[in-house]
């Protein structure tokens, strides 16, 4: 019943049908102070499973990406994929069966834990709505699931507060994955942990997406945590992806000059060589969200724009071979 | 790191350090006995994890512990025992010779005043300036803390400013007396990565001008590499490890540091590296064990660490020191990832 794949292994097949497929989408808020566009057109793929590491600083529109794609906010436009089947659009009934295979994983999975309920009817929960198996067979499948997230079999009579944030994201991730899903979007999962913690979970993860086959949308603002989980990674800046590319290759050679500014600022011990970083002095606050810069929305920060930058959005392209993509005029 | 403005004198020296909270009818230990010293022009980082003691210490510096809690030992300042100094005595050191910068820069500002109305406070409160004057020195601040076009800055609420803007803010009202010690207890964890390089570069380059000396607070070991010329480590309310910045990296020695050095993510690692893990999670404070705090986490523990707490000893030069046992018994920390214990 707990599916292994051996096909998946650890090297996700990139030339297999996408799992998810996401077209042009946009998700748009309105607010007191004008309509904000959260996610602007972006477009992007994950096969089965791989780790897409998706990064960028507050208020880029990550998390919001996430949730338009379990459908958690309403896109107002664009296309999700999964398997093929369109899911923008789908009445709720019909999406029901399609959620089954998308899970997703938050910061803090013990603020969403309904504190009354014991970990084993929360993790049995999802099982019950979709009325998989009998009683026991469930009992049993939670039972497995708990020795697989290193929790102790007496976990499943205790209730949520009697576990530390770092069990209690076990528990997060159990309740995603008890209904066996093909993709998870992690959003933040460790980022509110300790470092000796965050190793616990991040190799969690890491055993779970080996022996499952498992596909995860890893969303972080944390690139040393992003560098380490991700097969591939796209890179966000208010509502649009500025660069994808297979892990290595962003890391040897990132084309975007947000990219470069941005893996630049990250304190490292092994990459002490001191950064090209000073004198580029970025104006340190995002643009109005309200308000986003015409042409590249990065053009006001960067240190190259010319007058195309400022008038003419620049396109997703092939930037190196056709995994690694930019949206630069100038890369 | 900065040689040019050390003077060798420590200006902020920390001994036998003691806080504990009361609780009901029970005296609980929560910092015990840590001692340290700052020189001028440096930057001392303590690290550790949540709940090991740093940011308790930091409030202890500055006199400002919740009432529940009480500290003991001994805080000189520039020479000066400043830890039983109480109400006016302590408030006016904490705007002259030593400050602190916050995690959350909006706990420092007061919402309803502009940002240029509470730099020209702070002055004022501790020096007697013409309020024109203030206002001068308001301005050059803001400059020095690479705030924009201070002119109009002057005049905005908090709340107009980003949240690196209010850091470079709360920055400049640190420096308003020119104090001799600056505690940032995690002054970037709430912003983004590129703000918060430059905010630390800002630091380093005032202290450098300065010579003020920096007791840096965090839980980023990233950031220790590049920011500080001393580290200590500390664990469950005591100091485990303390050394050079760079020694910490290229050869950690206590099993605790040689963990967290192991457990962060390793820049160009190979895909699908496992990260070492340290089993377990920290004692809560009221089941410290009696031997080492770290004994039953530690794959190296043997039954005199489980007795009593092992001492901090020199070793190597009198700064580096390590509060293990059987740090000489441990091999060279391998840099392949291995799991520690079970």
């Amino acid at each position: 019943m707990l599916r292994t794949n051996p096909l998946y292994g650890s090297a996700p097949d990139l030339e297999a049908r996408p799992l998810l497929t996401v077209t042009d989408l946009a998700v748009q808020y309105r607010t007191a102070g004008g309509t904000v566009r959260a996610v602007d057109g972006v477009s992007l793929e994950v096969h089965p499973g791989e780790t897409l590491g998706l990064v960028g600083e507050s208020g880029c529109g990550k998390s919001t990406l996430g949730r338009a794609i379990l459908r958690l906010v309403e896109p107002s436009r664009g296309s999700i994929r999964l398997d093929g089947r369109e899911l923008v659009g789908l009445p709720r009934r019909a999406l029901r069966g399609e959620r089954r295979r998308l899970q997703m994983v938050f910061q803090d999975s013990g603020a969403a834990l309904d504190p009354r309920w014991t970990v084993g009817r929360l993790i049995e929960e999802p099982l019950r709505v979709y009325g998989i198996g009998g009683r026991a067979e469930r009992r049993d499948r939670v039972a497995r699931l708990l020795a697989d997230m290193g929790l102790p079999p007496d976990a499943a009579a205790r209730h949520p507060h009697a576990f530390s944030g770092g069990q209690r994201q076990r528990i997060g991730i159990a309740r995603a994955l008890v209904l066996d899903p093909d993709l998870v979007v992690c959003d933040e999962p460790v980022s509110a942990l300790d470092v000796s913690i965050q190793a616990q979970i991040l190799n969690l993860l890491q055993d779970l997406q080996e022996r499952r086959g498992v596909a995860f949308l890893f969303i972080s603002h944390d690139l040393s945590v992003v560098e380490h989980v991700s097969d591939r990674v796209a890179v966000m800046y208010l509502g649009r992806i500025v660069e994808t590319a297979p892990r290595d290759a962003l890391w040897r050679a990132p084309a975007h000059p947000y990219t470069r500014t941005l893996l630049a600022a990250v304190p490292s011990p092994e990459r002490q060589a001191r950064r090209a970083r000073r004198g580029v002095n970025l104006p340190d606050a995002l643009p109005s969200p309200y308000a986003p810069p015409s042409g590249c929305h990065f053009h006001p920060r960067c240190p190259l724009a010319v007058e195309r930058c400022r008038s003419e959005v620049p396109a997703l392209r092939a930037f190196s071979g056709t995994a690694h993509r930019v949206a630069c005029h100038l890369a | 790191m900065s040689a040019e403005t050390r003077t060798g004198a420590p200006v902020l020296e920390v001994d036998d350090l003691r806080i504990s909270f009361r609780e009901r009818a029970a005296e609980r230990a929560a910092v015990h006995g840590l001692g340290f010293s700052v020189e001028a022009g440096e930057t001392l980082a303590i690290v550790g994890e949540s709940g090991c003691g740093k940011s308790l210490t930091a409030f202890a510096l500055l006199g400002l512990l919740p009432g529940n809690a009480r500290a003991s030992g001994r805080v000189r300042l520039e020479g000066r025992d400043i830890l039983g100094l109480e109400g006016e005595a302590m408030r006016r050191l904490r705007g002259t010779r030593i400050a602190m910068i916050f995690q959350e820069p909006m706990t420092a500002l007061n919402p309803v005043l502009t940002i240029g109305a509470q730099i020209v406070e702070a002055i004022r409160e501790h020096e007697a300036v013409s309020a024109a004057d203030a206002r001068t020195r308001t301005l050059s601040l803001l400059a020095r803390v690479r705030i924009p076009d201070p002119e109009r800055r002057f005049g905005e609420y908090p709340h107009r400013l980003s949240g690196g803007m209010r850091q470079r803010v709360v920055i400049a009202m640190a420096l308003a007396c020119a104090p001799a010690v600056l505690v940032a207890d995690e002054p970037t964890t709430a912003l983004d990565v590129t703000v918060q390089a430059e905010i630390l570069d800002l630091i380093d380059d005032l202290r450098r001008e300065t010579g003020m000396a920096v007791v840096l607070i965090t839980h980023d070991l990233g950031l220790v590499a590049e920011h500080a010329d001393r580290v200590l480590v500390m664990y469950a309310g005591r100091a485990v490890e303390a050394g050079s910045a760079a020694a910490l990296f290229a050869a950690p020695r206590h099993p605790y540091t040689r963990a967290l050095v192991a457990a962060r993510p390793r820049p160009g690692s190979a895909l699908r590296q496992r990260l070492v893990e340290i089993p377990g999670q920290v004692p809560p404070p009221g089941a410290m064990p009696p031997g080492c705090a770290f004994a039953p986490r530690c794959p190296a523990a043997e039954a005199p660490c489980r007795e009593t707490p092992p001492p901090l000893p020199s070793v190597g030069t009198a700064a580096e020191r390590v509060a293990c046992l059987r740090w000489k018994d441990l091999r060279a920390p391998d840099q392949s990832p291995v799991r520690l214990g079970a």
